[in-house]
C-alpha cells in the first residue's frame, strides 16, 4: 500500500512549538538573518510585490490596446509602460521567483544540508536584490525609461534621455544577485549533500535549479558588461556601439542575446524541476525516465548557449550563420519535448489525485506545449521573418514565460505551502483560481497569434482598426487573468491564521523535505540524515510509515 | 504539399480570405502561408496527443479507480521514440524555413531599384527616377523590387505583412529585402524594431499599381532630377571630382565602372565595391586605401546625409566611362548652384 496515513486531527493538532518563524523575533531577526528558509521568505514577499507593480503596468498597457488610437496616455507614457513591465517582470520577477523562494526554501533540505554553502552570501543576494529594486522603484520615481526591456543601442545611448542609466545600475546589480545565487546553489549541490545522497538520487527540483545555476554564473556576466558599455557609451560616447565612431551596434545584439537566450532557461528551467516534484507526488510515482529528464536540463543549459543569433535572424546576419543557428534552435527543442512526455507517461499506471498544484500542471503542460511548438514556428527561418517583432512572438513567450513558468511557480507554491507555513490553503477556491487562472491566460494570450500573423508589431500604442477585435478579446482575457493572480494573494493570507494545520507529510510525499516538521526547525535536521533510496521511492515511504505507526501504536 | 488538392484550395482560400488572415499580396506569400499551416497542423496534432495522453491517463489511473501506484523505471524505447520523431519533424521544418529564407532574401539578378532611409520616424523612400515619398511606396505588379535600406539614427525595421517580408533596417550598413507584388491595392507598411517615441506612428501604406498605372505614376511625381543626377551634382559640390577626374594624373582612381568590380586594397585584401562598400570609403576612407594610392581622401563623416549618400552611390553605379566625369568637370565650373544636403548629424524633422 502506498499511502495509509490520514490528515492529523485537526482540532487537537497544532503547530510544533519550535520552528524557524518563531526562533527568533524582531523585525531585526528577519533582516540579519542567515537562515536560507527565511531569507526565502524575504525573497518571496519581496517578488510578490514586484509581480504585482509589473502587472500594473501590464493592465495599463492592455488598457490602452483596448481601442486602436493611442488614447489613454501619451505615446512616451505607453513606451515607459511596457518597459517597465518587461523590467521588472523579467529582472525582478522571472529570474529570480522559482530559485530565489522555492529554491532558497528546499534546496539545502532536499540534499539533506542545514542550509546553503554561504549563508551571508545568500543574505547578501536578498539586499542586492533589493537595492536593484530600489533603482527600478526610483526610476519610476524620476519619470521612467522608454528603452524597452531589450536596450537596443542606439536608441537606449544616443536617442533617449530618460533614465536609462539608473534602470542599467538596477539590472547590473541585480545581475550580481543572481550570480551569487547561482554560486552557492552549485557549491552547495556539490559540497554538502547528505550522507548517501549521490547525484542520481537528487530529487529533480535540485537537478533543474543546479542547471539554472550554471546558466546565471556564465551568462550573467555578459549582461553586466553589455550593461556597462551601454553606460560607458552614453556617458564618455567610447563608441562601441556607433558606426560613426567606426563601431558597430549589431554587437550589442550579440552581446545582450548571448545573456538573454539562456536567461530564458534560467527563468523555466526551476519551473520544470517544480512540475516534476508535484507530478511525482500526485501519481504516487517516480518520474518517469529520471535520468533522460535530468540530463534534457543540462543539454538545454549547454546547448541554450548556442542559440543566441536566432533572435536576430532578419538583422542582417549572413544567410549562413542563420543556418547554423536554427538548426541549433531546433535541436534544443528537442529536450523540452523530451520533457512534456516523461511528465505525461509519469502518470501512466499511477494513482493519481487532483489537488491544487495538480491543477496548475495540467495548465503547465498544456500552454508549455504551445508556448514550445510556436516556438519551433521562429525557429524555422523563412517564417520568423513573417513573425518576429509581431504580437506572435509575445504569445509565444508569453507562454512559455507566464503559461509555463508563472503556472509552475504557482504549483510550487501550493505545493509546498503546508511546509513552509505549517498550514494548508483551502482546496476549494484554490481550485477555482486555478482554473481561472488557466481561462484567463488563453483568452488574453491565444488571440495574440493570430494578431501577429496578421502583421501587428508589438510595442505599438495605436494600431490600424481591423486588429481591434482580437485586441479587445486580450484585454478581457488580462482581467480574467488579473483576477486569477490576486486570488491566491488573499486565500493564502487567510490561510496563515484560518488554514488547517498541515503536519509533515500532507501529501505523503517522499522528498526529505517532507519528513521534518513543517514548518521546519532553523537547523533543517535534528541530526544529518543517511539516505538509502532514490528519490521518489514511494515503496520505501510506505514502509517508514509502516513502521512510524507501529511505534506509535 | 501532398495532402489532397482539393482539401487545400479549400483550406487556402477559406482561410486566407477571412478576416483572421492577412492579404496574399506577393509571390511569397502563398509559400510562407504553406509552411504556416503545416506548423499549425504540427502544433495542434501535437497538443492532442499530449492533451490526450494526459486526459487519458488521469481518467484511467485516477486514485479511485487505481488506488495503487506501478512503480515504473522508464523505458529507453520509448524515450528513443520521442526524441527521435520530434528531433524529424524539427529537421524538416529547418529544411522547409530555411528554403524559404534563402527564397525571402536572395534578390532576382534583375530587380529594380528602389532605396529607403530610415529616421525616427518616417520612411523616405527613392525611386532611381528621382520620386520620393515618405511613408509611401508605390510598386508595379509582376516586377520584383528590391529595397536597399539604411537607418540615419536607431535601428527600424521594414515590414510588410501582406507580402510576408521585413527586414532590419541598421544604422551604418545597408541591408536589403525583395518582393514581387502580384495583387493590386495597398496595403500596411509598419516599422516593427521599437523606435522610440512615435515607434508606432512609423506606419506607412504600399500601393500596389498595374504596370501601366504605375508607370504613369512615376512620370506625374518626378521632380525632374534622377538620384544619379543628384549624385553629380553633390560630387561636384563636395569636391570628390576633384581627385576622381579620371585622368591620369589624378590622385585617385578612376570610379569608372568600379561599381561591382574587385578592388585590390593596400593591405593586401581583395574588395568587391558594393553599396556598402562604396558608402563606408566616403566615410572612413582611410580604412580602404586602394593599392597604390595614398591615404589621402578625407573623412565626409558627418557631411553628407543617408539619402546624399545613396545619390553618390546611384551616381558611381552608372559610370560607365569617364566621359560622364569629364562632364561633371567642365558644367561644375560654371554650375555651382548645387544642392546643400542636410547634415546627417542633426535631426531632420519633416
Ligand atoms: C524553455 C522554453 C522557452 C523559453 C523560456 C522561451 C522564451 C522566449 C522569450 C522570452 C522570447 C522573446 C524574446 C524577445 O523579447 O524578443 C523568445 C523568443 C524566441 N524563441 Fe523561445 N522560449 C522557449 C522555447 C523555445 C523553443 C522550444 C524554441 C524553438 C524551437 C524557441 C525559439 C524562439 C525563437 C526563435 C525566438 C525569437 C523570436 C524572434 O524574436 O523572432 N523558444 N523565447
Ligand atoms: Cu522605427
Amino acid at each position: 500500500m502506498s499511502t495509509i496515513v490520514s490528515l492529523p486531527d485537526q482540532s487537537t493538532a497544532t503547530l510544533p512549538k519550535k520552528n524557524y518563524i518563531n526562533a527568533e523575533h524582531g523585525l531585526l531577526s528577519w533582516l540579519l538573518t542567515a537562515d536560507h528558509k527565511r531569507i526565502a521568505l524575504l525573497y518571496m514577499f519581496s517578488i510578490t510585490f514586484f509581480f504585482f507593480i509589473g502587472g500594473f503596468f501590464a493592465g495599463m498597457v492592455r488598457l490602452e490596446l483596448l481601442t486602436p488610437a493611442g488614447d489613454l496616455m501619451a505615446a512616451d507614457t505607453y513606451n515607459k509602460m511596457f518597459t517597465m513591465h518587461g523590467i521588472v517582470m523579467i529582472f525582478l520577477f522571472l529570474v529570480p521567483s522559482v530559485p530565489a523562494t522555492l529554491g532558497n526554501f528546499f534546496l539545502p533540505i532536499m540534499i539533506g544540508a542545514k542550509d546553503l554553502a554561504f549563508p551571508k552570501i545568500n543574505l547578501l543576494s536578498w539586499y542586492l536584490y533589493m537595492a536593484a529594486g530600489i533603482f527600478v522603484i526610483t526610476t519610476l520615481v524620476l519619470g521612467g525609461v522608454d528603452t524597452g526591456w531589450t536596450f537596443t543601442t542606439p536608441l537606449s545611448t544616443h536617442y533617449l534621455n530618460t533614465h536609462v542609466a539608473t534602470t542599467a545600475t538596477g539590472i547590473f546589480i541585480a545581475g550580481f544577485s543572481s550570480i551569487f545565487t547561482g554560486l552557492n546553489f552549485i557549491v552547495t549541490v556539490h559540497r554538502m549533500r547528505a550522507p548517501g545522497m549521490t547525484w542520481f538520487r537528487l530529487p529533480l527540483f535540485v537537478w533543474s535549479n543546479y542547471a539554472a545555476s550554471v546558466l546565471m554564473v556564465l551568462g550573467t556576466p555578459v549582461l553586466a558588461i553589455a550593461i556597462v558599455l551601454v553606460a560607458l557609451e552614453r556617458t564618455i560616447g567610447i563608441g562601441v556601439f556607433d558606426p560613426t565612431k567606426g563601431g558597430d551596434p549589431l554587437l550589442f545584439q550579440h552581446l545582450f542575446w548571448f545573456y538573454s537566450h539562456p536567461a530564458v532557461y534560467i527563468m523555466i528551467l526551476p519551473g520544470f524541476g517544480v512540475i516534476s516534484e508535484v507530478v511525482s507526488t500526485f501519481t504516487r510515482k517516480r518520474v518517469f525516465g529520471y535520468t533522460a529528464v535530468a540530463f534534457s536540463s543540462v543539454a538545454i543549459a549547454v546547448f541554450g548557449f548556442f542559440v543566441w543569433a536566432h533572435h536576430m535572424f532578419i538583422m542582417g546576419v549572413s544567410n549562413y550563420s542563420a543556418l547554423v543557428f536554427s538548426l541549433l534552435t531546433m535541436l534544443v527543442a528537442v529536450p523540452s519535448a523530451i520533457k512534456i512526455f516523461n511528465w505525461a507517461f509519469t502518470m501512466q499506471k499511477g494513482s493519481i489525485t487532483f489537488e491544487t498544484p495538480m491543477l496548475y500542471v495540467f495548465g503547465f503542460i498544456g500552454l508549455f506545449t504551445i508556448g514550445g511548438l510556436t516556438g519551433v514556428f521562429l525557429g524555422s527561418l523563412g517564417m520568423d521573418v513573417m513573425l518576429t517583432e509581431t504580437y506572435f512572438v509575445v504569445a509565444h513567450f508569453h507562454f512559455v514565460m507566464v503559461g509555463g513558468m508563472l503556472m509552475a511557480f504557482l504549483a510550487g507554491i501550493h505545493f509546498w505551502w503546508p511546509k513552509m507555513t505549517g498550514r494548508m490553503y483551502p482546496e476549494g477556491v484554490s481550485k477555482f483560481a486555478a482554473v481561472v487562472t488557466f481561462i484567463g491566460f488563453i483568452l488574453t494570450f491565444f488571440p495574440q497569434f493570430v494578431v501577429g500573423y496578421l502583421g501587428m508589431p508589438r510595442r505599438y500604442a495605436a494600431y490600424p482598426a481591423e486588429y481591434q477585435v482580437l485586441n479587445v478579446l486580450s484585454t478581457a482575457g488580462a482581467t480574467v487573468l488579473g483576477v486569477g493572480y490576486m486570488l491566491p494573494l488573499f486565500y493564502l493570507a487567510w490561510s496563515l491564521k484560518y488554514g488547517a494545520i498541515a503536519g509533515a507529510n500532507p501529501w505523503q510525499a517522499t522528498g526529505l523535505e517532507w519528513q521534518i516538521q513543517s514548518p521546519p526547525l532553523t537547523e533543517n535536521f535534528i541530526e544529518t540524515p543517511i539516505v538509502t533510496q532514490e528519490a521518489y521511492d514511494y515503496e520505501w515511504l510506505a514502509k517508514k510509515q509502516e513502521r512510524e505507526l507501529q511505534h506509535v501504536g | 504539399m501532398q495532402i489532397s488538392p482539393v482539401l487545400w484550395q479549400f483550406l487556402t482560400k477559406w482561410l486566407t480570405s477571412s478576416a483572421l488572415w492577412p492579404d496574399q499580396a506577393s509571390t511569397i506569400a502563398p509559400w510562407a502561408d504553406a509552411l504556416y499551416i503545416f506548423l499549425w497542423l504540427m502544433t495542434v496534432v501535437g497538443v492532442i496527443l499530449v492533451g490526450a495522453l494526459v486526459l487519458f491517463f488521469a481518467i484511467r489511473y485516477r486514485k479511485e479507480r487505481h488506488p495503487e501506484a506501478v512503480q515504473i523505471e522508464g523505458s529507453t524505447l520509448l524515450e528513443a521514440t520521442w526524441t527521435i520523431i520530434p528531433l524529424g519533424i524539427f529537421l524538416f521544418v529547418f529544411v522547409w524555413g530555411a528554403w524559404l529564407y534563402f527564397r525571402i532574401y536572395n534578390p532576382p539578378a534583375d530587380a529594380m531599384q528602389v532605396y529607403v532611409v530610415g529616421k525616427q520616424w518616417m520612411w523616405k523612400a527613392e525611386h532611381p527616377g528621382g520620386q520620393h515619398e515618405i511613408n509611401a511606396l508605390h510598386v508595379p505588379t509582376g516586377r520584383p523590387v528590391q529595397l536597399t535600406m539604411i537607418s540615419q539614427d536607431v535601428f527600424h525595421s521594414y515590414s510588410i505583412p501582406a507580402f510576408r517580408v521585413k527586414r532590419e533596417v541598421i544604422p551604418g550598413r545597408y541591408t536589403t529585402v525583395w518582393f514581387n507584388a502580384t495583387k493590386p491595392g495597398t496595403y500596411h507598411l509598419f516599422c516593427t524594431q521599437y523606435c522610440g517615441t512615435l515607434h508606432s506612428g512609423m506606419i506607412g501604406e504600399i500601393t500596389v499599381m498595374d504596370p501601366a498605372d504605375y508607370q504613369k505614376w512615376t512620370e506625374e511625381s518626378t521632380s525632374g532630377m534622377s538620384l544619379a543626377q543628384n549624385g553629380e551634382r553633390l560630387f561636384a559640390s563636395l569636391g570628390c571630382i576633384s581627385c576622381h577626374s579620371g585622368n591620369a594624373t589624378a590622385s585617385g582612381p578612376s570610379l569608372a565602372g568600379v561599381y561591382g568590380s574587385k578592388i585590390k586594397m593596400d593591405d593586401g585584401t581583395e574588395q568587391v565595391a558594393t553599396d556598402g562598400f562604396l558608402r563606408d570609403v566616403i566615410l572612413n576612407p582611410s580604412q580602404h586605401v586602394p593599392y597604390g594610392y595614398k591615404p589621402i581622401m578625407p573623412t565626409y563623416q558627418g557631411q553628407i546625409s543617408e539619402e546624399g549618400l545613396i545619390d553618390l552611390v546611384e551616381y558611381i553605379k552608372g559610370l560607365k566611362t569617364n566621359y560622364r566625369v569629364q562632364q561633371t568637370l567642365d558644367t561644375s565650373k560654371s554650375d555651382d548652384a548645387a544642392p546643400i544636403t542636410p547634415v546627417a548629424s542633426q535631426k531632420v524633422t519633416q
